[in-house]
């Protein structure tokens, strides 16, 4: 009973965010109905996925409109082999094993007969499969099914989903983060609800949605941005409850300085939104100028000033009302990263990462993890260095992963033959207080570096 | 130092339950800020050597640089303060999180590490809420993560058929103020299951036959289904645990390894070879050479080495800990 009920949040609806899987390829889209979706080389439309269970799988027909597949492998069993060779010292290689001809393949699939039974087609016509090894049959009905055969699953975004596809699809947008790298960041990271998270980065949001993820809208969570303002594809693709988007918060990297130094003045207008006041302000002095010659013009014209003036007096109050708004924002992430106790920091950019981490760092309480994610070791060995020179942190790690599939199958069982080359470094660490020693014997003050007291011992 | 842990537990474990309710204090699923009575520490001594202890007021700690009286050096501090033993030498306290705890706890069995835990989180989609289904307990090592994090709503249900064991994680949950989220059950889940059906979403399996669990697994899972994952060293029990999956109907299925490098940062020399005086004079050299300034380095043996700072890999290395084989039970 409970179960039905809570079936109703795992079924499909307009606007939701999806993963659509096929094979092992996934793409983030928005549900929309009436909206075309390139897939695969494949136009699409979800509307017939609308009210479907998650994790359904379609079928797409010629008109790009999706059929829900019966559950489950009825179908399996239709190719199964009856015949196989031993090995392939009959087979010759004369590109004339198949009877079929492009053109017949071609007009099967216009007649809109199904990827199975073209299989089935190419199959009995092809005059070596009943010679091949029952393992390279097997193999042959895989990569034909791969091509003809377009299933396609609906999911429900997750981090593993998303980060898969992003750098299976984009490595680039995301600074070639492999997944097994990012599960290592927000564990690293102690990501966890309750807590409040320092996330810089430049990864399309993939990094911050990972994070929101962990902590299911419990806490909060401060994104620093560089530039204009900060990026969040990655993250709206999860598809969160409108409540996760409460916790979070952005700080522009640009005022880091004056907040550090005191100087943010957060209820004074900053520049950037001083200029754009400027606009507004004018209409109302070109106000009390048209109220001045008012008297000269005729009613008609003076009724449509009137009218202009309105809406024009309407958007500068909506502007302000959003001026307003982003400086609350402003505001309130200042007084969060104040405090000067985050409990941790996640960074993960193309920028150089020892001015971030050095200056983020500060805004994190000790006894907190922290973690650093580069494409390239070599500027994390300096961050290293840096931070040994100026303290504060400790347990410093620069690690990397590998990262390897297996093939698992009876008689078959290897490593996958592709395997990633790198999914690039991580430098993770403690901190700790910078201030001195305290305790309840100060026997010797200014005590030198660890080094010589483990001499003395 | 793991045996000076459990001196600790076994002589505080039913102190930790009179622990002050108020000021919140440290849990294994919530950071605080100040060091109070009953509260896991861990005492980071130095480069890869730290210890766990268990605060008492009254206590002392030996450590190799001197003693660590509780009330006074610990009680009340800050997490994260540096701290001056009776020695004179100084060690940092630390507030407890799973990965610290992974390398401090006492060992019961083999155990799972950072890297592979990891993993295991993110593939198997936890988070706040999860219900998941665990077996074996063994040390606990793989369970502090998961209640890290599905807290503060999910839910870990924990089998473990060695009763010893199963009650020493019990005490450990409890002491680590992370009883709440975790039912510890002692049996054996390849005969009666995880007692839980029709809950999970997401069954974790580290056992000597995970194959002859799976159907407990699946029972396990909600109807809308969820994620598998097995851990196996050997790569016989994943084919068989594979066999098992595809025939009680699990899709995606994927075996695989991940192995981490930690890499020395230094500073190393390189000494340069000497190809020993150049021909010709050195005045027609000097006259001739465009670079002048290139000349010092190499007739200059102050300048006969370089050093530049680099990260090396370990001499050695984990190579293997086991296959983590994935797979998503559906809808069923």
């Amino acid at each position: 009973m409970a179960d039905s009920l809570v079936d109703v949040e795992c079924r499909i609806s307009e606007g939701d965010y999806v993963v659509l899987k096929r094979g092992d390829v996934y793409k983030s889209v928005q549900v929309q109905t009436k909206k075309k979706i390139i897939f695969e080389k494949q136009w699409i439309f979800l509307d017939a996925a609308i009210g479907e269970l998650y994790g359904s799988t379609f079928e797409v027909d010629a008109g790009g409109k999706l059929g829900l597949r019966k559950p489950k492998n009825t179908e399996d069993d239709s190719t199964e082999a009856k015949e196989a060779g031993q090995d392939n010292r009959h087979i010759v290689d004369d590109g004339k094993s198949q009877k079929l001809t492009r053109d017949d393949i071609e007009s099967l699939k216009g007649q809109g007969m199904k990827g199975q039974e073209i299989i089935q087609q190419l199959i009995n016509n092809s005059t070596t499969f009943r010679d091949k090894t029952e393992f390279a049959q097997e193999k042959y009905i895989k990569k034909k099914k791969k091509k003809y055969e377009s299933k396609i699953t609906v999911l429900k975004p997750t981090s593993r989903i998303l980060a898969m596809m992003y750098h299976g699809r984009e490595p680039g947008k995301v600074c070639h983060l492999r997944y097994d790298t990012l599960a290592q960041m927000l564990t690293l990271g102690n990501i966890h609800a309750g807590s409040k998270i320092i996330v810089f980065e430049t990864c399309a949001g993939l990094v911050l949605g990972s994070v929101m993820e962990r902590m299911g809208g419990h806490g909060s969570v401060i994104q620093m941005y560089p530039g204009g303002g900060p990026v969040r594809a990655g993250m709206e693709s999860f598809g969160f409850p409108s409540h996760f988007h409460d916790t979070l918060n952005e700080f522009p990297l640009c005022k880091v300085n004056a907040l550090l130094s005191g100087t943010l003045n957060v209820d004074e207008k900053d520049r950037d939104s001083g200029k754009s006041e400027e606009q507004p302000a004018a209409p109302s002095s070109g106000g009390s100028e048209s109220q001045s010659m008012e008297v000269s013009t005729d009613p008609a014209e003076a009724k449509k000033m009137e009218e202009r003036e309105r809406l024009r007096e309407q958007r500068a109050q909506e502007k302000k009302v959003r001026m307003e708004e982003k400086r609350k924002r402003l505001a309130a992430a200042a007084a969060l990263l104040e405090g000067r106790n985050a409990d941790g920091l996640v960074i993960a950019s193309r920028f150089h990462p020892c001015p971030v981490l050095l200056g983020l760092l500060r805004f994190v309480a000790p006894s907190r993890p922290f973690v650093v994610y580069c494409q390239y070791r070599e500027p994390l060995i300096e961050c290293y260095t840096k931070l040994r020179e100026q303290g504060g942190a400790i347990n410093l790690k620069l690690t990397d992963s590998w990262l390897r599939h297996y093939q698992v199958l009876p008689n078959r069982t290897h490593p996958v033959l592709l395997m990633s080359g790198g999914g690039g470094y991580l430098l993770s660490g403690i901190t700790v207080s910078a201030d001195a020693a305290t305790s309840g014997a100060p026997r010797k003050t200014g005590e030198p570096a660890a080094k010589r007291i483990k001499l003395d011992d | 130092m793991s045996s000076n842990l459990s001196k600790h537990c076994l002589r505080t474990t039913f102190l930790s339950n009179i622990a002050a309710n108020h000021n919140c204090p440290m849990s294994f699923v919530e950071y605080s800020e100040l060091i109070q009575e009953g509260d896991v520490v861990i005492i980071f001594l130095g480069h890869d050597s730290m210890m766990p202890i268990k605060v008492e007021s009254g206590a002392q700690t030996q450590t190799r640089y001197g003693a660590i009286r509780h009330s006074t050096d610990l009680i009340g501090r800050r997490f994260g303060s540096k701290v001056t033993c009776s020695k004179g030498g100084w060690v940092y306290v630390l507030h407890p999180t799973p990965e610290l705890w992974t390398v401090n706890l006492p060992h019961r069995t083999q155990i799972l590490y950072t890297t592979d835990i990891a993993n295991i989180t993110l593939m198997l989609d936890l988070k706040p809420g999860s219900i998941v289904c665990e077996s074996g307990t063994g040390s606990g090592s793989l369970s502090h993560a998961i209640l890290r994090t599905i807290a503060p709503n999910g839910h870990l249900h924990t089998v473990e058929f060695h009763a010893q064991r199963a009650e020493k994680a019990t005490e450990e949950f409890r002491d680590h103020k992370v009883g709440h989220l975790v039912t510890v059950r002692n049996q054996d889940v390849c005969k009666e299951g995880f007692g839980v059906w029709g809950v999970a979403d997401a069954v974790f399996l580290d056992i000597p036959s995970p194959w002859e669990a799976i159907i407990h697994a699946k029972k396990a899972f909600k109807r809308r289904g969820g994620r598998l994952c097995s851990f196996s060293p050997c790569i016989e029990q994943v084919q068989r645990t594979c066999e098992a999956l595809l025939d009680h109907g699990f899709e995606e299925i994927c075996t695989l390894e991940v192995l981490q490098r930690v890499h020395d940062v230094r500073s190393v020399t390189l000494p340069l070879p000497d190809f020993g005086p150049e021909g010709g004079t050195d005045k027609t050299k000097i006259a001739s050479d465009p670079l002048p300034e290139e000349v010092p380095p190499s007739t200059n043996p102050s300048y006969s080495s370089v050093t530049c700072r680099t990260a090396t890999p370990p001499r050695e290395m984990a190579g293997h800990t086991g296959y983590l084989t994935f797979a998503t039970k559906p809808r069923g």
